[in-house]
């Protein structure tokens, strides 16, 4: 329990700065592409989760929360959440989300639309989000990804922490789509390397 | 004398390295990021790991070994 801490150990203070700065300017937004490619860089390369295992600041920031702060409940995650189905149908679905905000980026970037600056919460809430935003010295559509990925990002922490009151500290990581897509090409590789 | 060791449930296993954090043991690892695996001598079977892990597939079984 007692173990030495490694520098590693802190970067949840990396992923709570990221979502705070996201209410000042929305374009740091742009700085999470950097835990969507490291896991997948990481995973591809070595064959395994040592972003999830190490580095990942979310997971220590749920582990914080439901675990030093006493917020969660502790309670087993339900059954159906832990399910394949389940897990991988999340991971389906986020990735459709994903790509819809990637075509309205593309919209807003060729000027078929507006430039709309809200945070979508939970696929389905537009909250105005306008002073986060101070103007394009950029085209658009930087601007309308920043708003389109800090929102995936928002949802995610703001499931993750239901999950984490109700079930264990880092229950999103059981259906967090990052930790099952690292996982799925690390049975993919291994699967090969064992042919090879 | 009976001694407890834990043990994953591999299938079920999301290899999201909670329970290595927290082993005092240092027994588990995650070698390929598909599963948990635990080192039956260096578990002493305290029980953390099961308490921590967030989809609840690490028991405590009983092992006369
Ligand atoms: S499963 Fe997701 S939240 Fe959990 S450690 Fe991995 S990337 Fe982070
Ligand atoms: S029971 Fe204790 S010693 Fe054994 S693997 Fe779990 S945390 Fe480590
Ligand atoms: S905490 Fe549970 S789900 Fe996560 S790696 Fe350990 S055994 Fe697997």
């Amino acid at each position: 329990m007692n173990r030495k801490k490694n520098w590693y150990d802190y970067l949840w203070i990396v992923s709570l700065t990221y979502l705070v700065l996201g209410f000042f300017n929305i374009l740091f937004a742009w700085l999470g592409l950097l835990c969507f490619f490291i896991p997948l860089i990481i995973s591809i390369t070595k064959g395994n989760k040592a972003y999830c295992n190490r580095y990942c600041g979310r997971g220590q920031l749920f582990a914080l929360a439901g675990g030093r702060f006493g917020l969660s409940r502790k309670k087993d995650i339900p059954g159906w959440m832990k399910s394949g189905w389940f897990r991988y149908g999340f991971l389906i679905f986020f990735f459709i989300m994903f790509f819809l905000m990637l075509w309205n980026t593309w919209l807003v970037f060729a000027g078929t639309k507006n430039l709309r600056t809200a945070v979508t919460l939970l696929w389905t809430f537009k909250v105005p989000w306008h002073w986060a935003y101070h103007g394009a010295f950029f085209s658009d559509g930087v601007a309308q990804f920043a708003f389109g990925f800090y929102s995936i990002m928002l949802t995610s922490t703001v499931l993750g922490f239901v999950t984490m009151l109700l079930f264990k500290p880092r229950s999103w990581c059981v259906y967090c789509p990052m930790g099952t897509m690292t996982q799925l090409i690390c049975k993919a590789k291994h699967v090969t390397w064992s042919q090879k | 004398m009976a001694k407890r060791k834990a043990i994953v449930s591999t299938r079920e296993c999301v290899a999201c390295g909670c329970c290595m954090k927290v082993c005092p043991r240092g027994a588990i690892s995650i070698p390929k990021g598909i599963f948990a695996e635990i080192d039956r001598e260096l578990c002493v079977g305290c029980g953390k790991c099961v308490k921590e892990c967030p989809a609840s597939v690490i028991v405590l079984e009983v092992s006369e070994s």
